[in-house]
Formats: C-alpha cells, structure tokens, sequence
C-alpha cells in the first residue's frame, strides 16, 4: 500500500481517511512560531461529495486511496449496472446507480466518459460535456418562433428533461449542455 | 517553468524601499549593521526548526535557521547594538507562508528587557507604516478566554480530546505542547493581530528555546511573539545568558533529536564559550521580512513578495 508525506500534498491528491477516498481540494502549512508544524488539508469525499477539514502533524505520512480516472466507452445497460470498455485493454467495468446518478440520463451507447475508479471499481461517471440527444416528446412546435424566447419542456430519448425553445419538434436532434443541462442549439 | 520573476517590479520597489528605511532607522539609532556566515558547522538544534545540510569536503555544514549563534558571539565580543538582514533557511518549510528560504531581520539591543524590546519593535514597524496601536497579550490568557484551558493545569487527556474534534489526525499520540501549538496554530492565531499589532508575552517555560526564564515564576519563559492579521511576524527572547543552562538545554534537545531520528547537529562550542566568557544583559527579536511586506503591500502570500519562487529558484 503506498502512501503519501504531508509535503507531498497538492491539490488534487487522492488519499484514504477512515477507509473513505479523498481528494485534496486546499491545503496549508500551520506552524505558530517555533513550535510544530501541522499540515492543514480541505478534503473532498469522492463517494459523498463532502468536504471536511483534517490537519495532520507535517511529515506524517497518510494512506494513498487507489484512484484513477479512465476515458472508457459505454456499452450497455442490463438493468443493473450499466457496462464500460477500455477501448485500448478491452477490459470492461460495470458501473452501479450510485456511481451513475450525473450521467445516467444523459449518455448513449458508445459516448465516451470520464470513469473514476476506486479499488478498480467505477466510483463516478461524468458525461461528454457535450451530448447530441433526439426529442421523443414535447408539445407541438410553433412554427415561424425561432426566437428561442420562452421555452418548453422537452423529454429526450434518454429519459432527460430539458427547457428548449418553441420550435423544436419531435425528432429534433439537439446539442445539451451536460454540466448545466442546457439546450445549446440544434444539432 | 517561467523566467519572469514571482513578484511585480513594483513589489520589488516597495521591497527595496523597506529594507532602506530599515537600515536608515538603525544606522540613525547607532544599531551597527553585521553579516553573518551563511554555512556552518552547527546550527539550531530545535527539533521543530529543521536545518538544512551541505555535506563538504572539509566536513558537513549547515545552511542557518537564524544568525543567533553568531551575533551572540559578536555581543559578546562586545558589538553592541547589532542587526542582521538576509536570508534564512528551514527545511521542508513551504506554503502560503512559508518558504524554505526567506528573509528575517533581526537585531539584539543590550541593556533593554523584553517589554522595552517590544515596543521597539512596535516603534519601527510604525514607521514602515504598520499600525500604530499595539496590546500585549499573555499566553495564558488567550487560551482561558478562547479555550476555557489552564495551560499548566489542564490535563493533557482533555487537549487531546479536544484537538481530534478539531479534525487532527492521532492527536491521541501528540505531547502537550504540540497540542497548544495546533491551538495557537488554528484556532487563537488567526484571531489575533486583527485590531493592531498583538504581542503575546509569557510562553510556557517548555517552549523557552533561547529565553531565560521569567524570574518572578519560572514556569513562564522572558519570550514574546508579534502577530499581525493572525500571522505570526517576529519571535522575540530576554536572552538566556547562563552557558551551563544554555548547555542543558542543548543536551536536551539532541536527546530529543536523537529519539525522533533526526539530523545530528554538532553543539555550538562556540556560543557556549561566549556565554561562559560573558553575553551582556540583552534582548533579541528576529522578523520574518517577506511576511511584513506582503502585510504592508496588501498580499495574500510570500510569492508575491519574493523576486523568484523557491519553485522557480
């Protein structure tokens, strides 16, 4: 098991606390004048999101959380777990709701996402930023308002509802914004 | 990593203009301007001040944490009044704050005890345009008013508890004093210094380092510390004269540097002799100069005080 000494931290380090993964989001070196120092570390808990405050004696060393970030090609969803590529190794991850909940409803069969695991094992999913969805239902399109002024609700073929303008139709592909959930235009 | 220096040229002006008003004031008040050896063969022996080393070829020296040791055998070559500003250098030290080289004034005036010594030092950063208003504040009554502690009776146990609620990782394993550092350090630092200059004079007698200890009650040592804005700027001592309790103290502080594993540093023979030969009655304060300016200029850290980043160094 590796690990890391306080004077390695950096913003983004990913370490374990109380079995928990971690990632530094600030840290600061306290030292009152001549007496001990002590590393001072915002974390963020990548399974909750949380961010706590922890400070360390400096040069005490802390366990490493194995974390790594893969770009990985969504195959399929089998009801269960929805199933990743590794398009160069071809292993293949599976992916729980939890670790799904930002992306579920937006991505489809073989968009590419950013996969974060945990001990091997997909922790989150991040979406394209970009995606290009078709219109499966939204009431009829005003024809001639291209203003984009007002807006309807609009469900996509993933299941994602999104506020698009008058215009859009039925069928309409269109590019949304994954990080706001934003209509973009059409596609 | 890029060329251009860290700090602004303007910074660097405003740094150049402090360091000349600084040798102005000593130079009219007959405070003799002194250098002293960078790399020597001892250093601190603190073990929360770590040295770093340059192993040569006529044998193993130290980059200095602080020119204490040499301007103590220059007052006791009889000097006088004497200061020092250049560079210093701490191990492993680096954050906003922090750098493992930095600048530090510091200066002995003999004849003056630590109160006088602080309003010394109070006068001269007022002239570089600090506040004017200074408190002196004791040590053990920012921790009862902050913490509700007494800090020679509060049972080490409840400190303990306390900084683990704090989010302090094995605060369990962690001695007395760390624990009022990690109190200093997060929780009474930070508040003062916010209305004026705070001094905090009557540290526990086991943080003495190089003070003498407070006649009057020997569980309190003759040092103080200045804040400003919640960062510590100066450390200051009513200096420890005794060469036999100067050499205890040393002994102690290797044993302790032995038992954590650290660097072994040769014991200063040479201050101990100028000791023994006769330090005259004086106090000393050392000023963390890049602190100050980034204070007086506005800046959120030291990079921005500094011509070159120990990372771009």
């Amino acid at each position: 098991m590796s690990s890391y000494s306080t004077n390695q931290f950096k913003g983004g380090l990913k370490i374990l606390l109380d079995g928990e993964p971690y990632s530094i989001v600030e840290h600061e070196m306290v030292k009152p004048g001549k007496g001990q120092a002590f590393s001072r570390v915002k974390v963020r808990n990548l399974k909750t999101g949380r961010v706590v405050e922890r400070t360390f004696k400096s040069g005490d060393s802390v366990e490493a959380a194995d974390v790594m970030e893969l770009e990985l090609q969504y195959l399929y969803y089998d009801g269960e777990f929805w199933t990743f590529m590794d398009e160069s190794s071809f292993e293949q991850y599976q992916a729980d709701e939890a670790a799904m909940a930002g992306a579920k409803q937006w991505i489809k069969e073989q968009d590419k996402c950013t996969v974060m695991l945990y001990n091997g094992s997909p922790l989150t999913v991040e979406p394209p930023n970009f995606v290009e969805l078709e219109v499966s239902e939204t009431d009829p399109g005003v024809r001639g308002d291209t203003s984009g002024g007002g807006g309807k609700p609009a469900t996509m073929e993933t299941g994602a509802v999104v506020r698009v303008p008058l215009f859009i139709e039925i069928g309409d592909k269109l590019k949304i914004d994954t990080r706001n959930g934003e209509y973009v235009s059409r596609a | 990593m890029d060329w251009r220096p860290s700090a602004t040229l303007a910074m660097l002006r405003r740094r150049a203009q402090v360091l000349a008003t600084i040798r102005a004031r000593f130079a009219r008040q007959g405070v003799l301007e002194v250098e002293t050896p960078l790399l020597a063969r001892s250093s601190c022996l603190d073990p929360q001040v770590p040295s770093i080393g340059v192993p040569l070829a006529d044998g193993q020296r130290w980059l200095q944490t602080s020119p204490e040791n040499h301007m103590k055998r220059l007052l006791a070559a009889g000097s006088g009044p004497i200061y020092r500003l250049g560079p210093v250098f701490r191990a492993g030290e680096r954050g906003r704050w922090h750098a493992p080289e930095f600048c530090m004034l510091e200066w002995y005036r003999p004849g003056l005890d630590a109160p006088a010594l602080m309003a010394d030092v109070a006068a001269l950063l007022a002239e570089l345009g600090a506040p004017r208003s200074w408190r002196r504040r004791r040590y053990a009554d920012l921790y009862a008013e902050q913490l509700g502690w007494d800090v020679h009776a509060t049972p080490t146990a409840q400190m303990r508890a306390w900084a683990a609620g704090q989010g302090l990782a094995d605060a369990g394993a962690l001695p007395r004093d760390a624990l009022l550092d990690f109190a200093m350090g997060t929780v009474i630092g930070p508040t003062l210094g916010q209305d004026g200059l705070d001094f905090v004079e009557g540290y526990p007698a086991s943080q003495a380092a190089l003070a003498r200890l407070d006649p009057a009650d020997a569980r309190e040592a003759c040092r103080f510390e200045l804040y400003w804005r919640g960062l510590e700027l100066a450390n200051g001592f009513h200096e420890l004269a005794d060469a036999e309790e100067q050499r205890q103290r040393f002994a102690a502080e290797a044993a302790t540097r032995a038992a954590a594993g650290q660097d072994e540093i040769a014991v200063d023979d040479h201050l101990l002799d100028a000791l023994a030969a006769g330090l005259p009655d004086c106090s000393g304060v050392a000023l963390g100069l890049d602190r100050l300016i980034a204070l007086l200029a506005g800046a959120e850290r030291l990079d921005a005080v500094q011509a070159f980043t120990w990372e771009q160094a």
